[in-house]
């Protein structure tokens, strides 16, 4: 196994750079340049030289391999962030004999290969890692933990011990297992199907979450809806003029508002258009507008009569309080009037939306999830007809629960049958 | 000195089965039995089949081998468990009579061509190198073998446990095998211990049967031989009685006495069928449990109560079975007994059953870890086809999981290993809705006819209603009927629009014979057992298809190999205990890796990384 190193930190200029090396030769090989090693998991500041010349003052960690995040030896070196410095260092590195530069992942893999985390906890990890917001950080903090893995567990023992009722009655007819086990496995079919179904629901907040929620801007044109998005992005992202239908195709603008991502989209002003162009960007804002999370409606353009009708929980508001007061809530992008209390508003509805988050968060937990929710459908189906083919339920079962172990484990025969012996007196 | 090609060892179900195979495949056999006469002895209850086990017995018939055939020349009552489920999960079994079944057995082994039957005992193997040259008797003799099939049972350091007195011995009155054991233990890689119980024998004529639930067989029964069609012997009922408070205080007030719980028997039972002891123990809230009075034979007034196996002193016996209803006067004839025995680890065969350390010898039955005359019988066809195409030089013979009971079977074994005796389960069958007892023939007869395991006539039979199946299946697929049509002869479906054929529509809920009939009138000259089978095959038809595509996935796993000089030491993150099964197991594939108990995704996303690791470090190293 090599052993490899990497930039932990950011390029670039900083107070502090952090290089990490990880394997088998991570201490033995840096010895040169270090020195000498302090006690594990203690730092030591040490100076690195190489070929008599010192070449920084660095504060120099070790951790052993049944304590580090990769499961093998690491040492970090806790560099003053000059790029100078940096380069010169990862150059020696490159010279130590066993080492070379990590590929991108590598570390992480590592850990996996390690068994220091398992798969949901590494796609945990990535978000983590990713996280701009405080809410992103928390729902991945909650994957990184294993409470995917947790919630799982528990809606596959369900399945599972339905599963093994249907069993017991197909395979020890003649034995002393209950007549009829429909009611319970229809009761623990429902409850999983019903929490499947919320995650289910819930997942579209959480992937808003994972991805950022789309808040999209609409209006006649010169309603003033980029000078508004300027306002709250703090910078000029959309280009403003006081032509109406300057905004010609949809723009975005990332920012955090509450804790939570946000995709700002401004649209293209909303009326007949009679360049073609303009036409293609209005149909497109539509189309996006329809899609996003949220759409706040400006009042007081050059037309307010939109082909877009506002949802439930969608904002409208008087776009120009600056020239055109006029009663109820009003804003303006130009003088900052009621901004503030649009933020409070559009955070107030999206922390609503968010509270449903459930606890899958990628594409591929969902499919699994939907699997799942199909054939425990088809069981329960089964199971309430008045002519119950048990083996057909099962069947159903079985695909429900190899979906669930596409998430997390690999159900075994002998799962099945541990779960019939020890409950039910089976040997006539 | 006589040279075989095949010499089997052992006149159980197993062995007697695997003579047979290997005869009927043309090989010189032999088969070595401590006495003729215990040949086809049923040394446990007298029942063959059942769920699971009925479809072992209709594979091994698929094959033309000789328990069903045997069985229907016994069959004193037939019942087909599970009748009012579907047909995937539905198992024949029958009550056969001890004599008629031993006698049935050796008629057919004796009117097989090619098959010497030799009384002895086998001492030891020849060996040259790693291979094997023949078995070396207690007279001395020595015959030489191409390969050995060892059918052992329960005679390798067999100890029988009545209460705490204990005997060395396979079944009652025969002597063990103490001396091949020891051969056997430097040969085969990790002996353990297995158990398993009897329940006291009792006297008919001293039972209360007008005092007594009765259960009949079948009025309509199925024949365990795809070749029979009505049962060749009189007809019996059995008994049904239950035990009380009484029996149980009984047995909890002496569980000292019993050798399983006086701490006498290392051997690990079965969790399905536990003693008596086991039940009360381990369900004290139940305060009854079923025993079926089954007779085992015609002309014999020995009864078999099933359901109350046990190793307690034969006092002990005596107090609890006449606290039963019925049996309040009953005599006992022989005690029940516990008897322990040496099997050896699964793990170290191919799945064609040969012991991977010795070329040339192949393992069959219990000596496997399995229990049940199917599981043994089973095994036994398929070292018996392998022993012959060894012997020839020929490629192993691998049964798959997806296409047969005896696959899943062998592949659980030699992947899994056992922690108890192993028996059959339909639930062990991932692909059970398409490994029918109603289709054994057509997934495995050809395959028979093609080793030359079948002989003619099956053969023969097999064609022909192949040949009816195909014709009945194109009368009723030649037209679709619209939804009018379907209702006209009084079947509702939705009304789509879509066409559907007779074959579609005869397995929907509440369509009647009679209906198909009218819509399609050649229908009306289908026999009775090809009708069922074709409405079991469309019953299944949708399942059929999304099974063949569940193989294909395995089949791509399947294919993902692990190199046979893999280390997992070199697997860091895998749990010791982990490393040591896959060290045992040594899965050839991912997807066999992933079958072994207690592999986490985890892990074989470990193993499946580190492989293609060292492959990338291969390709490096060459390029």
């Amino acid at each position: 196994m090599d052993t490899i190193y990497a930039l932990a930190t950011a390029r670039g200029k900083a107070g502090v750079a952090v290089i990490r090396i990880s394997g088998p030769l991570a201490c033995e090989g840096l010895l040169p340049l270090v020195g000498s090693f302090g006690a594990p998991r203690v730092a030591a500041l040490r100076r690195l030289r190489h070929q008599g010349e010192v070449i920084d003052q660095a504060l120099v960690l070790r951790f052993t391999a049944e304590a580090s995040f990769t499961g093998e030896e690491v040492v970090e070196l806790h560099l003053h962030g000059s790029t100078a410095i940096v380069r010169a260092v990862l150059d020696i590195l490159a010279q130590l004999p066993g080492l070379r530069m990590a590929e991108a992942g590598e570390f992480t893999r590592r850990a996996l290969e390690n068994g220091r985390m398992d798969l949901a906890q590494v796609e945990g990890l990535a978000d983590l890692i990713e996280a701009e917001t405080e809410a992103q950080r928390r729902q991945a903090m909650r994957v990184f933990s294993g409470a995917l893995g947790d919630r799982v567990e528990t809606w596959r023992s369900r399945m599972l011990r339905a599963a093994a009722l249907l069993e017991a009655v197909i395979d020890f007819a003649d034995e002393d297992v209950p007549v009829d086990v429909r009611p319970e496995v229809r009761d623990l079919i429902t409850v999983v199907l019903s929490e499947l179904r919320q995650e289910a629901d819930g997942y579209k907040a959480a992937e808003r979450i994972r991805d950022g929620f789309e808040v999209a801007i609409l209006g006649a044109p010169n309603a003033g809806k980029s000078t508004l998005l300027n306002r709250l992005a703090g910078r000029e992202a959309a280009l403003t003029s006081e032509y109406a239908g300057t905004t010609r195709d949809v723009i975005e603008v990332r920012m955090d508002l509450g804790g939570l991502p946000v995709t700002l989209l401004d649209t293209a002003g909303l009326r007949e258009a009679s360049d073609p162009v303009e036409a293609m960007g209005i149909a497109r804002a539509i189309d996006r507008a329809r899609s996003a999370d949220l759409r706040v409606f400006l009042l007081g353009g050059d037309d307010d009569r939109f082909d877009l009708a506002p949802e439930e929980g969608d904002i409208v508001v008087s776009g120009k309080a600056d020239v055109a007061p006029v009663k109820g809530f009003s804003v303006s992008g130009r003088t900052g009037e009621g901004v503030e209390q649009l933020v409070s508003m559009l955070t107030e509805r999206l922390t609503g939306l968010s509270a449903s988050a459930a606890t899958i968060t990628r594409a591929r937990h969902r499919a699994s999830v939907l699997r799942s929710i199909g054939a425990l459908e088809t069981a329960l189906k089964m199971v309430e007809s008045r002519n119950l083919s048990e083996e057909l339920a099962a069947e159903a079962l079985r695909v429900a629960i190899a979906a669930m172990d596409d998430l997390v484990g690999r159900i075994g025969v002998e799962e099945l049958l541990g779960e019939i012996f020890s409950s039910f007196c089976i040997g006539k | 000195m006589k040279h075989y090609d095949v010499v089997v060892v052992g006149g159980g179900h197993a062995g007697v089965e695997a003579a047979d195979a290997a005869a009927r495949m043309g090989a010189v056999t032999a088969l070595i039995s401590l006495k003729r006469d215990g040949i086809g002895v049923m040394s446990c209850n007298p029942a063959i089949g059942g769920l699971g086990k009925g479809h072992l017995v209709r594979e091994v018939d698929a094959f033309d081998g000789i328990m069903a055939r045997a069985g229907d020349m016994a069959g004193i009552q037939y019942r087909l468990l599970n009748r009012r489920k579907g047909p995937a999960v539905q198992g024949p079994r029958i009550q056969a009579d001890r004599a008629l079944y031993r006698q049935a057995v050796q008629t057919l082994l004796s009117r097989r061509q090619g098959l010497d039957i030799i009384e002895g005992e086998a001492v030891s193997f020849g060996l040259d190198g790693n291979r094997i040259t023949g078995v070396e008797l207690a007279d001395g003799s020595f015959l030489q073998a191409k390969s050995v099939i060892l059918t052992s049972g329960t005679f390798l350091n067999g100890v029988i446990h009545v209460g705490p007195e204990r005997s060395a011995g396979g079944r009652v009155g025969d002597p063990a095998s103490e001396r091949l054991a020891s051969m056997l233990r430097e040969i085969a890689p990790g002996r353990g211990r297995l158990k398993t119980g009897t329940p006291p024998r009792l006297d008919g004529r001293t039972i209360a049967w007008d005092r007594l639930e009765v259960q009949q067989g079948d009025e309509e029964p199925m024949m365990l031989s795809f070749l029979n069609e009505r049962p060749l012997v009189r007809q019996i009922a059995c008994g049904i009685t239950h035990t009380n408070e009484r029996t149980h205080e009984i047995v909890r007030d002496n569980l000292s006495l019993s050798a399983m719980y006086g701490g006498h028997i290392e051997g690990v039972g079965p969790r399905y069928c536990p003693s008596i002891e086991d039940k009360i123990v381990r369900f004290s809230e139940k305060d009854s449990h079923q025993v079926f009075l089954e007779p085992e034979g015609l002309n014999d007034h020995t009864v078999y109560p099933n359901g109350i196996s046990t190793s307690l002193p034969a006092h002990v016996q005596e107090a609890y079975v006449r606290s039963i209803n019925g049996l309040e006067e009953v005599k006992i004839l022989q005690a029940g007994y516990a008897i322990e025995y040496d099997y050896f680890d699964p793990c170290g065969l191919s799945r064609g059953l040969q012991v991977n350390s010795l070329r040339g010898l192949f393992f069959a039955g219990q000596i496997n870890g399995t229990t049940g005359y199917e599981e043994a019988a089973a095994q036994g066809v398929l070292a018996g086809m392998n022993a012959v195409r060894y012997a020839r030089e020929k490629d192993e013979i691998v049964l798959q999981r997806s296409d047969s009971y005896i696959g899943v079977m062998v592949d659980d074994l030699v992947t899994r290993g056992v922690t108890e005796p192993y028996r059959m389960f339909t639930s062990r069958a991932e692909y059970r809705l398409t490994l029918r007892v109603d289709n054994a023939d057509q997934r495995l007869t050809s395959l028979g006819v093609e080793l030359g395991l079948v002989g003619e006539s099956r053969a023969l039979a097999f064609a022909e209603k192949m040949a009816r199946l195909d014709s009945g299946k194109a009368a009723m697929s030649a037209q679709g009927f619209s939804p009018r049509d379907l209702e006209a002869v009084g079947i509702s479906v939705s009304k789509d629009g879509v066409r559907r054929t007779a074959l579609e529509v005869m397995a929907f809920p509440e369509v009647t014979r009679a209906q198909i009939e009218t819509l399609v009138p050649a229908v009306s000259e289908i026999s009775g057992a090809d009708f069922l089978q074709l409405h079991s095959q469309s019953l299944y038809a949708a399942y059929e298809d999304r099974q063949r595509a569940q193989v294909e996935i395995m089949r791509r796993e399947e294919g993902q190999i692990i190199p046979a000089e893999f280390d997992y030491d070199t697997v860091s993150g895998l749990s010791n205990e982990l490393k040591l099964k896959l060290q045992r197991a040594r899965p050839e594939s991912l997807a066999q890796a992933a079958r072994i108990e207690g592999m986490t995704p985890a892990a074989i996303a470990l193993i499946h990384i580190r492989i293609k690791m060292l492959s990338r470090a291969r390709q490096e190293v060459s390029a």
